[in-house]
C-alpha cells in the first residue's frame, strides 16, 4: 500500500472552463500498454472496413442475406449490448428509488457505462442501416411508424440516452469545476432517473417484443409471447453481473481513482449485488420454465437445439444462480465473480440464440458473421473502451467528488 | 381566482368534446366511400409456366431480365433483381407451376414493423415501399412472414426491393404488368371480394380440377393474392406452419402495454422515492 500512486488526477479550480479542457486532452497514462497494443490495430482495421461497407454497401463486409437480414451487429452490439447496459437503471432505481446509500458509490461508474454503451452500441447500429441518412425520419415524423415496436424501441433508446446524460452530467460540470451547472444539474437527477427507469423497462422488453413477429422464424424453444418480460427479467441480472464485472476490472486499472474507504466498502457493494441477482435469476428461471411447460416443446428436448436450450439455461443460468446464492451466503467473492462471468456467457448466448443462432435455425445456409463483422464489433467495443478510460481518467466518476459539491450535496 | 380557472377549464372542456364530437359526426355524415382491397388471383392450372410475367415486371420495374432456366423440382427464389418468380414443382399431381411474389397482406407484417411508414399498405390495397421514408433497417423484411422483401445489399443506396402490385398502373386504372401479359389467363386482377367469389366459382364448377382452398383467404389475416391450384398447396412452396390470425396481431399486446407503463410507472416510483426520502429526513433528525 505505502507504493501507492499519487492521485495526478485533478478537478477544475478556477482556470477557465476551455483552457482547462485543452490542458485536460493530453493522454494520461503510460501509451504502450497491452491493452493499446491490441486495440489500435482493430480500431484502425475497423475504420477501413468501415468505409468500405459504406463504399461498397453492407454486403462487402458482412454474411447478410436475403433470409438473414440481421446477424452479429444488431445481434450480439445492439440487443446484447443494451442488456448488459441495464446496470444502469436497476443501479439509479436502488440508489435514488430506494434511497439505499451502500450502492452510491458506484452508481456514477455504472450510469457512465450505460451511456457509453448506448452511444457506441446504438450508434454502431448506424452502421448496419442500409440508407443512415434517413434516421432521423421517425424523429421529425417523416413518418411516424406508431405501429412498429422499433419506433417504440428507438425513441425509449433516445429518450433514455439524454435521461443517463442527466443523469451523468454533474459528474462533467464537478470535473469543470462549474459550480452553478453542478448544482443546476444534481438538482435533475432524480427526475431523469425516473423517466430512465421508466424508458429502461419499456425499451429492455421491447428488444424482445421486436421478435414477436416471427413466430416461424425463431426456434420455439426460444419463442414466445414472453419474449419482451424474459428480455426485461434477464436485463436486471444481465446489467448487475456486467457492473460486478466491470467492478472487479476497474479496483485494479483505476487503482489511483478509488479511495481507501470505497476499496473497503466494494466488497460489501458486490456481495449486495449478489443477492440481487440471485433473486432476479431465481424469477427468470421460473418464467423460463413455466413458458416452457406451456409451449409443450418436450420433444424438442432431445435435439441438437434441444441440448442447446438445456446448456444455455442449466449451464449459464442455473449454475451461477446456485454460484450467487452459495456466495451469499457464505460470503464468497470468488464465486460471486465467476458466477457474474458465467451469466454473463448465458445472456450473450440468450440473446444470440434468439437473434441469430436460433433464427431461420431450419434454413439450408445457416449465417455466421464474417471476420469483418466481428473486426469492426470488437473495433467499435475497443473504442468504447478508450472514451471510458479517457473520462474516468479525468472526471470525478470514481474518485469522490470535489469537497465543494459535497458539502453543496447535503 | 380560482373558480375562474375552473370556468375556463370547464368551458374549454366542453368546446373540446364539441370539437371532437363535432368532427367525428361530420365524418359519419361525408359518407366517405368504403375502398375495397384490390388483388391478384393466380390459377395455377391456367399456368403455361412462359415467364412472360417475369419478363414485363423486369421491364416495369428498371429490373435486368431473368437469365435462368425454369427446370421441374429446382426452387427459384425472388430476389433483390427479381420481384416475381414462376417455379415448376413436382407434387403429388404431376409438375405444377407456382407463382410467388408480395402477398400484398390485408394486415401486413411489415408495415406494422416499419417505424417510418416507408412500407405502406395503400387504401387501394397494394403494399409498396417508399425510398423517401426508408432508413434500411431491414425490420420488414426481419418480420415478413413470406419473406417478400429483398434488399440490395451490394448497394451503397439500397433499395428494398418487392412486388408493389404495379401501383402506378392501378392508379392510371391500368392492369398490374403481369397481368396485362399473362397469355393464359392465369393472373385476374380485382377486387379482393370479387376475386374471391370467382376462386369459389371455379372450384365448385370444376372440383376434380382443384384442392378445395383458396390459399390466401386466410393466411396470415388474409392476403391479396389468391392462389388456386391441383396440389396441397404445402408441396408447392407455401410454408404450411403460418397461422391464419394477422401477424401484426402478436404485438398488440406489447404496444398496448407501451402508454400504459409510460404513465403510470414514473408517479409510482416517484411515490417510492418521496417515502424513502421521507424516512431518510426522520433519521437525520433522530
Amino acid at each position: 500500500m505505502n507504493n501507492k500512486p499519487q492521485p495526478n488526477y485533478r478537478d477544475n479550480e478556477g482556470t477557465p472552463y476551455f483552457s482547462f479542457f485543452l490542458s485536460e486532452l493530453k493522454p494520461k497514462g503510460k501509451i504502450f500498454t497491452l491493452f493499446n497494443v491490441i486495440s489500435v490495430p482493430v480500431i484502425l482495421l475497423g475504420i477501413a472496413l468501415i468505409i468500405l461497407r459504406f463504399w461498397k454497401g453492407l454486403g462487402a463486409i458482412t454474411n447478410l442475406s436475403q433470409d438473414v437480414p440481421w446477424g452479429l451487429w444488431i445481434g450480439f452490439d445492439v440487443v446484447t449490448g443494451v442488456a448488459f447496459a441495464g446496470g444502469a437503471y436497476v443501479l439509479t432505481f436502488m440508489v435514488y428509488i430506494l434511497n439505499m446509500k451502500k450502492y452510491k458509490s458506484i452508481v456514477r461508474v455504472t450510469v457512465l457505462n450505460g451511456f457509453l454503451a448506448y452511444a457506441f452500441y446504438t450508434g454502431a447500429l448506424l452502421l448496419d442501416l442500409g440508407r443512415p441518412w434517413n434516421v432521423v425520419n421517425p424523429i421529425i415524423g417523416n413518418n411516424f411508424g406508431a405501429s412498429s415496436v422499433l419506433f417504440l424501441v428507438a425513441w425509449h433508446f433516445l429518450l433514455y440516452m439524454l435521461a443517463e446524460l442527466f443523469e451523468f452530467s454533474p459528474a462533467i460540470a464537478e470535473w469543470l469545476g462549474a459550480r452553478k451547472a453542478a448544482r443546476i444539474l444534481s438538482g435533475l437527477t432524480v427526475g431523469a432517473v425516473i423517466l430512465g427507469i421508466t424508458l429502461s423497462s419499456l425499451h429492455q422488453s421491447g428488444l424482445g417484443a421486436l421478435y414477436l413477429m416471427c413466430k416461424d422464424k425463431i426456434h420455439p424453444l426460444w419463442y414466445s409471447e414472453f419474449l419482451p418480460i424474459l428480455f426485461l427479467v434477464s436485463s436486471v441480472f444481465a446489467g448487475l453481473s456486467m457492473v460486478i464485472f466491470e467492478g472487479s476490472i476497474s479496483q485494479k486499472v483505476f487503482n489511483d481513482q478509488i479511495s481507501a474507504e470505497h476499496r473497503k466498502e466494494h466488497d460489501n457493494v458486490v456481495h449486495g449485488l449478489s443477492k440481487v441477482c440471485a433473486l432476479a435469476m431465481f424469477a427468470y428461471l421460473f418464467l423460463q420454465f413455466l413458458v416452457f411447460i406451456h409451449g409443450e416443446h418436450w420433444e424438442l428436448l432431445n435435439t441438437g437445439m434441444g441440448h442447446w436450450f438445456l446448456l444455455e439455461m442449466l449451464g449459464f443460468v442455473l449454475v451461477p444462480m446456485i454460484l450467487f446464492f452459495y456466495s451469499y451466503r457464505k460470503y464468497n467473492l470468488m464465486a460471486v465473480r465467476i458466477a457474474a462471468i458465467l451469466t454473463m456467457i448465458g445472456i450473450i448466448l440468450n440473446r444470440l440464440n434468439v437473434t441469430v443462432i436460433g433464427f431461420r435455425w431450419d434454413a439450408a445456409v445457416r449465417y455466421v458473421p464474417s471476420w469483418m463483422e466481428i473486426v469492426v464489433t470488437f473495433a467499435v467495443i475497443f473504442t468504447e473502451l478508450w472514451i471510458f478510460r479517457w473520462i474516468v481518467r479525468r472526471m470525478p466518476v470514481l474518485r469522490n467528488s470535489p469537497v465543494w459539491a459535497q458539502e453543496s450535496g447535503h | 381566482m380560482g373558480f375562474d380557472r375552473r370556468d375556463f377549464f370547464k368551458t374549454m372542456c366542453v368546446a373540446g368534446i364539441t370539437l371532437a364530437a363535432g368532427k367525428s359526426f361530420g365524418e359519419a355524415t361525408s359518407g366517405k366511400e368504403p375502398v375495397e382491397f384490390q388483388g391478384m388471383l393466380y390459377d395455377s392450372t391456367r399456368c403455361l409456366g412462359c415467364r412472360a410475367c417475369e419478363r414485363v415486371c423486369a421491364k416495369a420495374h428498371n429490373l435486368p431480365e431473368p437469365q435462368d432456366e425454369l427446370k421441374a423440382g429446382v426452387l427459384r427464389k425472388t430476389s433483390e433483381t427479381q420481384r416475381s418468380v414462376i417455379n415448376n414443382f413436382i407434387t403429388s399431381k404431376g409438375e405444377v407451376f407456382a407463382r410467388k411474389s408480395c402477398m400484398h397482406c390485408n394486415e401486413p407484417a411489415c408495415t406494422a414493423a416499419c417505424l417510418t411508414e416507408a412500407m405502406y399498405k395503400t387504401k387501394e390495397g397494394p403494399v409498396i415501399w417508399r425510398g423517401e421514408k426508408c432508413m434500411g433497417c431491414r425490420y420488414c423484411m426481419v418480420s415478413c412472414p413470406f419473406d417478400v422483401p429483398k434488399f440490395e445489399f451490394h448497394s451503397n443506396n439500397p433499395k428494398i426491393q418487392k412486388c408493389d402490385l404495379c401501383y402506378d398502373r392501378i392508379k392510371e386504372g391500368k392492369l398490374p404488368a403481369c397481368a396485362e401479359a399473362c397469355p393464359g389467363d392465369a393472373l385476374t386482377f380485382g377486387t379482393r371480394r370479387e376475386l374471391i367469389a370467382e376462386a369459389r366459382k371455379r372450384i365448385f364448377e370444376n372440383p376434380k380440377d382443384y384442392v378445395n382452398q383458396i390459399y390466401g383467404e386466410e393466411v396470415a389475416g388474409g392476403t391479396g393474392l389468391l392462389y388456386l391450384a391441383p396440389a396441397p398447396f404445402s408441396e408447392l412452396g407455401f410454408n404450411p406452419k403460418l397461422q391464419t390470425s394477422s401477424y401484426p396481431a402478436l404485438t398488440k399486446g406489447f404496444l398496448y402495454s407501451v402508454p400504459s407503463v409510460d404513465v403510470l410507472l414514473p408517479p409510482l416510483l416517484l411515490a417510492i422515492y418521496e417515502a424513502t426520502k421521507t424516512n431518510q429526513k426522520d433519521e437525520d433528525n433522530e
